[in-house]
């Protein structure tokens, strides 16, 4: 398939990515590349195989439902571009 | 100090500061004054950190001086700045994260640390891991000691060219899809990538969690099997680790190759690889013969696959991964944003340089309504056809053989306007990622005065094997010591 501009511009919206209208273009040609180039893999035959998706083919380990972890807010916080009191702050939500 | 050579191995220096021939300190200060004066040529680093060195460095030798040393201990080493380290800035090469600072340590970096290795710096990368050339860093590129014109390879650029140069004997890696195997290839030193969930993944930024394994970049095998000693073996902190016994890889050095087999994929030697780099790879397969191993022609018939299901399977995992980066908690957020959405679309615009950007939208796309099952849930089945592949070729034979890379270093610039040929530059590495199994390089000769790596392969958890192969082809050649031109 080939990608348009509005294809890109409904997929950066779903990862939240903002692309400027000047590079625009631009990601749609070399994004197109890539689409076409993975579009290869729909002539191999999978028919029979059933999906790998670790390595291994290991499943989830489960730990006991046990506090590890004590408080680091304070800590953790020195690396947010903005907190107050404590709290993340973002631009407002709600009216 | 005879042993101490231009370029030192990591044993070399361990067996000096056992005998007290020389002091931490003075390793680090010279490793730090190394740096000082070659790495505005080359770009290697993206944070040093003398003071913590020098103060890590005088409690390696207390630690000495008290005989508790082990074979790590006073040792200066480098740090890929994709591995969290508390209290120093980690970037992953990026504008996100261009002012984060750890608040914790990665096990592999706490790992090295108790073994009291002392850490001069983090060093340069492709942004978050996602290039093969170091072109895609936010920090600019780091260049090949052997021609500062071409790229060192990536995403474990910097680390390759720190050592290949002598500023450091050793560094971790991370290699995802070839990031420190097709690095040490290009610049000419020894990386090593154990099997997945051998070295814990805690603390080590996420790319494609389902392929990303920690490893390291030496001037030799035998040094290479000392680091992992230290950084191996089961963290209940990653989900993924294996919960398997680390065994004494310095002991498996030297064991015989008499009846050895080792797999040629003839898919490998195909056209595609450039001659010379052909001619080095079976000049290297004839050394292996006089040391009595059997060559063995194999085949891996879904080879071709490989880079087409990657560049979903990678792409996919790193829109889910790097969706945390939102300019709210920690990274880079653009300021005067009136709403939430604009806040996470512009701080992500903003913070991510154009190949993070395709592969996150690469990655949404294919795991969109309408179009997973056409091509993630079709990569997760071509992934197993790949494994599958490995897993006849390992009931006849030891370890495969082969080229890391399809051609030596090439110039900085030219792949970079073109994504798909700088993804096919990893095709013979590309693979082993897939089927999650150990991988190293060893360089093996010259093309046109550019080194040339050997790859060898093993099954999964065969990291002694491939250790002791390296080790016996380093004994019988000198490519692992060949210096670039200062």
């Amino acid at each position: 398939m080939k990608l348009t501009r509005q294809n890109v511009e409904h997929i950066a919206h779903l990862a939240r990515l903002e692309i400027g209208q000047a590079e625009l273009d631009g990601v749609v040609e070399k994004l197109g590349r890539i689409v076409e180039f993975v579009d290869q893999l729909q002539s191999a035959d999978t028919s029979a195989v059933e999906p790998m998706a670790h390595p291994m083919d290991m499943s989830q380990r489960l730990r006991a439902d046990e506090v590890t972890e004590t408080d680091h807010r304070d800590h953790y916080q020195q690396n947010s571009p903005a907190v107050a009191d404590g709290l993340y702050t973002v631009p407002r939500v709600l009216e | 100090m005879s042993e101490l050579t231009s370029r030192p191995t990591l044993a070399a220096l361990s067996r000096a500061l056992a005998a007290r021939e020389v002091s931490s300190r003075e390793l680090t200060a010279a490793a730090l004054a190394r740096i000082g004066a070659a790495d505005k040529a080359l770009n290697s680093f993206i944070t040093v950190t003398p003071d913590l060195a020098l103060a890590a460095a005088d409690r390696a030798d207390a630690r000495l001086a008290r005989g508790e040393g082990g074979p790590l201990t006073g040792i200066p080493f480098a740090h890929k700045d994709i591995f969290c380290t508390a209290g120093v800035r980690t970037t992953c090469g990026s504008k996100m994260l261009a002012n984060f600072v750890s608040p914790y340590d990665a096990t592999a970096v706490e790992r090295l640390s108790q073994a009291g290795i002392v850490t001069v710096g983090k060093t340069n990368m492709d942004e978050f891991a996602m290039g093969s050339s170091n072109e895609t860093s936010f920090f600019g590129p780091v260049r090949n000691p052997w021609d500062r014109d071409r790229s060192p390879g990536g995403s474990s650029g910097g680390s390759a060219a720190a050592v290949a140069a002598g500023l450091v004997p050793a560094a971790t890696g991370t290699d995802t899809g070839g990031s420190i195997r097709q690095p040490a290839a290009l610049v000419g030193i020894t990386g090593f990538k154990p099997t997945y969930g051998r070295v814990s993944r805690y603390g080590m930024i996420a790319f494609a969690s389902s392929l990303d394994q920690a490893g390291v970049l030496t001037l030799t095998a035998e040094d290479a099997a000392l680091l992992l000693a230290a950084m191996a073996g089961f963290d209940p902190r990653d989900s993924t680790s294996a919960d398997l016994p680390v065994p004494d890889y310095a002991a498996a050095l030297g064991g015989s190759l008499a009846g050895k087999r080792i797999g040629i994929p003839k898919e490998f030697l195909d056209a595609g690889l450039e001659p010379a780099s052909a001619a080095a790879i079976r000049e290297a397969l004839r050394v292996y013969e006089r040391l009595g191993a059997t060559l063995v022609d194999v085949t891996l018939p879904s080879l071709a696959l490989s880079v087409p299901t990657y560049y979903i399977v990678a792409p996919a995992e790193c829109s889910s991964n790097l969706s945390r980066f939102d300019g709210v908690r920690f990274g880079h957020r653009h300021e005067g944003a009136t709403t939430l959405e604009e806040l996470y679309k512009k701080s992500r615009g903003e913070g991510f340089g154009a190949e993070v950007q395709r592969r996150i939208l690469t990655g949404t796309y294919v795991l969109s309504a309408g179009y997973y099952d056409a091509y993630y849930l079709k990569a997760q089945k071509a992934r197993r056809l790949i494994a599958n592949d490995f897993r006849r070729c390992f009931a006849g034979v030891d370890v495969i053989a082969g080229p890391t890379a399809p051609t030596p270093a090439f110039r900085l610039g030219e792949k970079v306007d073109d994504p798909v040929q700088m993804y096919l530059n990893d095709i013979y590495t590309i693979p082993v990622n897939l089927a999650g199994l150990p991988g190293m390089s060893v360089p093996c000769g010259f093309s046109g005065g550019l080194p040339v790596g050997l790859q060898l392969i093993g099954p999964h958890f065969g990291e002694s094997a491939l250790f002791n192969f390296a080790h016996l082809f380093q004994r019988e050649t000198d490519w692992h010591t060949r210096v670039p031109p200062a």
